[in-house]
C-alpha cells in the first residue's frame, strides 16, 4: 500500500468534512436569513459571544448578519436533553440519524471540487464509475429516514417513513435516467473527465436542459425540501420521520438535510455546470500554481452556493405537493420524460456519427 | 356543498405560471425587506410599542400634587383584589401620623405581588382617594419571586406624582367656600 496516497486521502477527507460542516451550518443561517426576508422579518441579529460588541465596526456587522447563530444553535443542539421514548425500538432509533447523516458525505467523495493543489488532484476518489457510486450511495439515503420512521413506533414518524421510502425511490428512477443522456454526450463515468469535457466544450446544461431540468426536481424531492417536503411535513405529520427524536439525534438528520443539500448541489455542478471550471480568465485549465487551485475550488464553491440559494429560495416560495400529484408527477411525467430524453439524445449522437 | 373542480389547462399543469407568480412575489418581498428597510420586526428591547391611553399596566400608587402619599389604607384594593395580590399594613392604634391634611392614616405598609397581578383594574376603579392608578408599564422582571412583590416605597417611586387629579384640593377649596356662604336663617 502506497503511504502516501493513503496519508493524502485522509488529509483530503479532513478538508472536506470541516468545510463541508461548516457550510451546513451557515446553510442553517442562509436558510433562516431568506427565509425572513422573503417573510418581511429580518432574522436571527441578535447571537454574539459576550466580547463580540466590543470589537468596533466588524463585531456588530457579524452580529447583525447572525454569523454565530450556527455556533450557538450547535452548541444547543449538543447540550439538550436526548430524550429515548420507551416505546422505540431502540437500535434502529440510534442507527437511524447516522444512517441519514452518512451517504450525504459519501457522496461528496467522488466529486472533483478543484483541479489540482500542491502536486494533488483535488477529488477523494476518482472513480471511474463514480456516477454508479454515487446512485448507489444516495439510494441509501433513504434507510436512514425509513428507519427514523419504523423505530420511532408511532403512527406519524411512520406515515413520514412511508412517504419517503414511496418518494425518493420513484424520484430515483427519474433521477437516474436524466443523468444518461450527460454521459452519452460526453462519453465517459468518471466525473473528472466529464469536467474536463465541459471545459473544452461547454457547460452540459446548454446540451441536455431537460436533464439538468429533470434532475433539479428529482433533486428537491430525494432531499425533502419543498414542495417535495412529504416525509416531514410538520403540518399534517407533525415532524414526521423525525417527531421523536430530539437534541443531537434531531440535529443529525437536520443537519444530514442540509448536507444532502449540498452534495445535490456539488452534483449538479459538476454534471451540468463545468465543476470548478469557468470559460474565461483561463479558469478552465488544471491549475499551474496554488493560487489557481485555489480559485478553482472557490469557484466550485460558489457555484455550490448559488444552486444553494435556490434550494432555499423554492422553499419559501412554492406550497407542498399533494401526495398524489407528486406521484403523478414522479411517474407520469418525468420518467417517460427522462426516457425520451434518452432516446432523443441517443438518436442525435447516431445520426452525428453517420456519414452525411 | 359540491366544490367544482375545474381541469387545469395544460399551460397551469406545467406549474411554471404559477412558479413564476411566486418568484416575483417573494423577490418583491425580499428586496423591500433588505434594500428598503420595510421589515415588520421591531427590535423589542430597543424599541419599544407607544401605549396607548387607557392601557391597563402594572398598578402602582400615586402621590398628589404636593408629593404626598394619597393612599389612606382604606383596604377596599385588598378586598377587591381578585386574584389576592395586594397586601396592606394599616398603620394600627398607634400608627405613624398622616403626611397631609384630610385624611386620618396611611399605611405602614403597601405590598403589590406582581407576579399574583393579573392587571384587571379593580383596584383603580374601587379607590375612593384615586391613589392606585394602572400605568403603562407592560414588561415586569424579576430574579426572585421576592424582589417581584413590590413594597410602599417602590410603588410610589414607580407611580410618581400624579398633580392632575387633585381631589381633596378641590375638596378643601369647596368646603372653604361652605364656610363664607351666605346662609339665610
Amino acid at each position: 500500500m502506497d503511504w502516501n496516497f493513503i496519508l493524502f486521502s485522509a488529509l483530503k477527507i479532513v478538508c472536506v468534512i470541516i468545510p463541508l460542516l461548516t457550510m451546513v451550518a451557515y446553510a442553517v443561517l442562509a436558510e433562516r436569513k431568506i427565509s425572513a426576508f422573503i417573510q418581511d422579518r429580518v432574522g436571527p441579529n441578535r447571537t454574539a459571544p459576550p466580547l463580540a460588541r466590543y470589537v468596533p465596526v466588524l463585531g456588530p456587522l457579524l452580529t447583525r448578519w447572525g454569523m454565530f447563530q450556527p455556533l450557538a444553535d450547535g452548541l444547543k443542539l449538543f447540550l439538550k436533553e436526548d430524550f429515548t421514548p420507551d416505546h422505540v425500538r431502540k437500535m434502529y432509533f440510534w442507527l437511524a440519524p447516522a444512517i441519514a447523516m452518512i451517504p450525504a458525505f459519501l457522496t461528496i467523495a467522488v466529486i472533483p471540487f478543484g483541479s489540482v493543489l500542491g502536486g494533488q488532484q483535488m477529488v477523494i476518489a476518482d472513480l471511474n464509475v463514480g456516477i454508479l457510486y454515487t446512485f448507489g450511495i444516495v439510494s441509501l439515503g433513504v434507510y436512514g429516514i425509513v428507519l427514523a420512521g419504523y423505530a420511532a413506533n408511532s403512527k406519524y414518524p411512520f406515515l413520514g417513513g412511508i412517504r419517503s421510502s414511496a418518494q425518493m425511490i420513484s424520484y430515483e428512477i427519474a433521477m437516474g435516467m436524466s443523468v444518461i443522456p450527460v454521459f452519452l454526450i460526453a462519453g465517459n463515468l468518471n466525473l473528472s473527465k466529464l469536467i474536463a469535457y465541459q471545459a473544452t466544450h461547454g457547460w452540459m446544461v446548454f446540451y441536455a436542459p431537460v436533464s439538468f431540468f429533470i434532475f433539479l426536481i428529482a433533486a428537491f424531492a430525494e432531499t425533502n425540501r419543498l414542495p417535495f417536503d412529504l416525509p416531514e411535513s410538520e403540518t399534517e405529520l407533525v415532524g414526521g420521520y423525525h417527531t421523536e427524536y430530539s437534541s443531537m439525534k434531531f440535529g443529525l438528520f437536520f443537519l444530514g438535510e442540509y448536507a444532502n443539500m449540498i452534495a445535490a448541489s456539488a452534483m449538479m455542478v459538476t454534471l451540468f455546470f463545468g465543476g470548478w471550471t469557468l470559460p474565461f480568465l483561463g479558469l478552465d485549465q488544471t491549475a499551474s500554481n496554488i493560487g489557481m487551485g485555489l480559485a478553482h475550488i472557490g469557484v466550485f464553491i460558489l457555484k455550490i452556493g448559488v444552486l444553494m440559494t435556490l434550494f432555499i429560495w423554492v422553499r419559501w416560495m412554492l406550497p407542498r405537493f399533494r401526495y398524489d400529484q407528486l406521484m403523478d408527477l414522479g411517474w407520469r411525467r418525468f420518467i417517460p420524460l427522462a426516457l425520451a430524453n434518452i432516446l432523443v439524445t441517443a438518436v442525435v449522437l447516431w445520426m452525428r456519427t453517420q456519414p452525411a | 356543498m359540491i366544490v367544482k373542480r375545474s381541469k387545469l389547462s395544460l399551460w397551469e399543469r406545467l406549474y411554471l405560471p404559477a412558479i413564476v407568480g411566486g418568484f416575483k412575489v417573494t423577490l418583491g418581498h425580499f428586496i423591500a425587506t433588505l434594500f428598503k428597510g420595510k421589515a415588520v420586526t421591531m427590535q423589542y428591547p430597543e424599541e419599544k410599542w407607544s401605549v396607548p391611553p387607557g392601557y391597563r399596566g402594572a398598578p402602582y400608587l400615586v402621590r398628589d400634587q404636593d408629593g404626598h402619599t394619597k393612599c389612606v389604607s382604606c383596604q377596599l384594593c385588598e378586598f377587591v383584589c381578585p386574584p389576592k395580590a395586594i397586601k396592606i399594613t394599616p398603620p394600627g392604634p398607634n400608627g405613624q401620623p398622616v403626611d397631609r391634611a384630610n385624611a386620618e392614616k396611611m399605611p405602614r405598609e403597601f405590598e403589590i405581588n406582581m407576579l399574583r397581578c393579573i392587571f384587571c383594574g379593580f383596584c383603580q376603579e374601587v379607590c375612593p382617594e384615586e391613589a392606585i392608578f394602572l400605568l403603562k408599564d407592560y414588561s415586569l422582571t424579576g430574579q426572585s419571586r421576592e424582589e417581584m412583590i413590590y413594597n410602599k416605597e417602590k410603588l410610589l417611586a414607580l407611580g410618581g406624582t400624579h398633580a392632575g387629579v387633585q381631589k381633596w384640593k378641590h375638596k378643601l377649596e369647596e368646603a372653604r367656600e361652605q364656610e363664607s356662604f351666605p346662609v339665610e336663617t
